[in-house]
């Protein structure tokens, strides 16, 4: 059957319409675009939602809770990949700024590529992928065996009790585990470029105080607040309306409800990077 | 005058994809009844309730609370009329992170101002009173399903709400643990005077605690009215009900509770017209109190166990139903039978019994009793013909005015 149907005979005289166009492509792009405006648009109202009942004294005790869960258990798995990436910005950096007789720069380079780049973006992603991949199986959980239904009945509202709790969680979680994965990047670089392949000590310590501006940290927490945003939002919006998913049901829909959050998560960090940056620079 | 009504359905609709669930719902709730719908599974019980409590909204039609549809609530007249409901859902939805005495003193915790102390009394004493005081420390995934459900009790009603809405609240308890609860709702009800609209499968039950009922069918409300007035109602859900009131019947020994016996009595009867007539028999162990008393008291029971089990069961074959009617006495119904056939039925038991019953019942009786005592024991039946308008107490003590003896057993001997 068409999808544009037409009457089965036109009037007598009447000049034959425009002809409908069928563009595929078209008719997809516009439905995307469609779509993803919807879905911003429901983000920003449940974000906006759950920030509003963020500040309440009756969520202390869970915000507390919530930064225990995403901020000190994520802490170590946070320095263990910043010793790394700051270990392979040293040896990298090393090898390419031996090449101009820039070694002395190393400090510069590793101190400013983590504080204003690789740290907030890594440490969301790494982030995303203990924590919020487990918020949004828990609240998919909760959803799809009525917890979330229960709460609405006792007249508990269950953004405040679930999601306001792990966004406050996250903005005070993510700049200091940002703060960390940068120090200890730092040190990573440190090993690798001064111990290891032996550049000055004095010099990568003095260029890094000397070319790390204030404006270089802050730049480096304003994206952590952000992605901390964008990260709990997503998981947590994608673990509240798991049920309304028509891809799949029950535990199924909860493991696709967690992959999307990591996916999306990911994806919305680096367009959400680029987009700050550009900015602040 | 006519009541108003605290909560009614008008014409409700609720459609989930292609699958009408409701299908134009009607009724009417009133304040301190308790209202119970049943139905068979998948009819949409649930979905009715949770209209009632917000979670869904009806495609058609209108939900009134006091006369006012919840669809045109002002924000602050919904938040008062949630506040006065609670809702026990049907798979329980307990917070699986959080202790039995945590998912209890949540509503508190988090909906009103009160100090800790008293929300940890007030919830202290529903884990009480639903006896979960030894696992009140314990996560749900730690205790059993039972146990879970009666959690879920205590959480609806730590609030102390006007409106409780039950689903399936004694499924998966047993025998015991289901009339605890079931008398607690009643017991509740009597003290605070609140509200109840109950889903449940057991039958009949709740007809004990429920002044109301309401039969789902079809997407349909196919009977609304007392239990009573259920005797009356001729549908196919009737069967339906016939059939779980046999599930009843205990399945050792045949034999039905005095209660189950009534009701199924009432379903048989109730609406029966002055035509229909039934058999009924009386059975009776006639020197029950003197080897309770001779002998001991567990050698009667067992004996009598025995028996009953043994009538039970044959008259179950041919559709009749039992139940115990005194200590040393069982009453037996033949519905539709005259007594013409009853009497055949009976000298067939007669048979069976003699050939092979009293001797089961004979050696059940000496394993009680030690080898150097000799007692007797003899039995005696009779019967009478009985008609629904006839009351059936007058129609037991006629026959029991028939009674003759049947079979009787002399220090090991059968005569």
């Amino acid at each position: 059957m068409s999808r544009h149907p037409l009457p089965a005979e036109a009037p007598e005289g009447a000049s034959p319409g425009p002809r409908p166009v069928d563009l595929p492509g078209v008719s997809a792009l516009g439905r995307f675009g469609l779509r993803l405006n919807a879905s911003l648009g429901a983000l920003a109202i449940f974000f906006l939602h759950a920030a509003a009942r963020m500040l309440h004294w009756k969520q202390i005790p869970e915000i507390v809770h919530q930064i225990y869960f995403i901020g000190a258990k994520s802490a170590s798995i946070v320095a263990l990949v910043g010793f790394f990436t700051g270990m392979v910005l040293g040896l990298q950096l090393v090898y390419v700024m031996n090449k101009f007789g820039a070694v002395g720069f190393l400090g510069t380079a590793v101190a400013l590529s983590l504080i204003r780049e690789l740290g907030p973006v890594l440490t969301a992603i790494m982030i995303t992928a203990r924590a919020g991949s487990a918020m949004a199986a828990e609240i998919g959980i909760q959803r799809i065996s009525e917890q979330i239904d229960a709460l609405q009945t006792m007249r508990i509202d269950p953004l405040g009790f679930l999601v306001s709790p792990r966004l406050a969680a996250g903005l005070v979680s993510f700049p200091i585990l940002t703060a960390i994965f940068d120090l200890i990047g730092i040190l990573g670089g440190y090993v690798s470029g001064v111990i290891l392949l032996g550049a000055n000590a004095g010099s990568y310590l003095y260029r890094i105080d000397a070319s790390v501006d204030w404006s270089d940290v802050r730049g480096g927490f304003i994206k952590s607040l952000v992605f901390a945003g964008i990260v709990i939002t997503i998981c947590c919006f994608q673990g509240f309306f798991t049920h309304l998913r028509t891809d799949s049901h029950g535990s199924k829909s909860v493991s696709l409800s967690t992959t999307s959050a990591v996916v999306l998560s990911c994806v919305w960090i680096l367009i959400a990077d680029y987009v700050v940056t550009s900015f602040l620079l | 005058m006519e009541r108003t009504p605290l909560i009614e359905f008008r014409n409700v609709v609720k459609r989930f994809g292609e699958r009408t669930i409701l299908d134009g719902v009607s009724f009417r709730i009133y304040e301190g009844e308790v209202t119970t719908i049943i139905g068979l599974s998948g009819t949409g019980k649930s979905v009715t309730l949770k209209h009632i409590i917000g979670l869904l909204r009806p495609d058609a039609g209108e939900i009134r609370y006091r006369g006012t549809p919840l669809q045109t609530m002002s924000r602050a007249q919904w938040d008062a009329y949630i506040g006065r409901i609670s809702y026990m859902f049907q798979n329980n939805a307990l917070f699986d992170a959080m202790t039995v005495y945590e998912n209890v003193a949540l509503p508190l915790k988090r909906t009103t101002r009160l100090p800790r102390r008293e929300i940890e009394r007030r919830a202290m004493a529903r884990i009480e009173q639903t006896e979960l005081t030894e696992v009140a420390h314990k996560y749900p995934s730690e205790i059993s399903g039972g146990m879970q459900k009666r959690a879920a009790l205590a959480r609806a009603l730590v609030t102390d709400p006007q409106v409780v809405l039950f689903d399936e609240p004694t499924t998966g308890q047993d025998p015991i643990r289901k009339n605890a609860i079931l008398g607690m709702i009643a017991e509740y009800k009597k003290k605070v005077g609140f509200t109840a609209v109950l889903i449940s499968h057991e039958i009949p039950d709740v007809f004990f605690i429920s002044n109301r009922i309401l039969v789902l069918w079809d997407g349909r409300i196919a009977f609304e009215g007392t239990p009573e007035e259920m005797a009356s109602f001729d549908h196919p859900f009737r069967d339906e009900i016939l059939r779980s009131l046999q599930n009843l019947r205990e399945d050792i020994t045949g034999v039905y509770s005095t209660r189950h016996f009534k009701m199924r009595y009432q379903t048989e009867f109730g609406r029966g017209g002055p035509e229909e007539t039934y058999a009924l028999l009386v059975f009776s162990f006639d020197n029950v109190d003197e080897i309770d008393r001779e002998v001991s008291p567990r050698a009667a029971q067992e004996t009598l166990r025995a028996l009953g089990t043994y009538i039970g069961k044959h008259f179950g074959a041919v559709g009749g139903f039992t139940t115990r009617q005194t200590i040393g006495e069982f009453i037996t119904i033949l519905p539709f039978s005259d007594l013409e056939e009853a009497r055949r039925i009976l000298e067939r038991f007669v048979a069976d019994f003699q050939g092979e019953g009293l001797p089961r019942l004979a050696e059940e009786f000496r394993r009680e009793i030690p080898p150097e005592r000799c007692f007797d024991f003899a039995i005696s039946a009779g019967m009478a013909q009985g008609k629904p308008l006839i009351e059936l107490e007058s129609v037991i003590e006629f026959a029991r005015y028939g009674k003759q003896p049947i079979a009787a057993f002399s220090c090991g001997l059968r005569r």
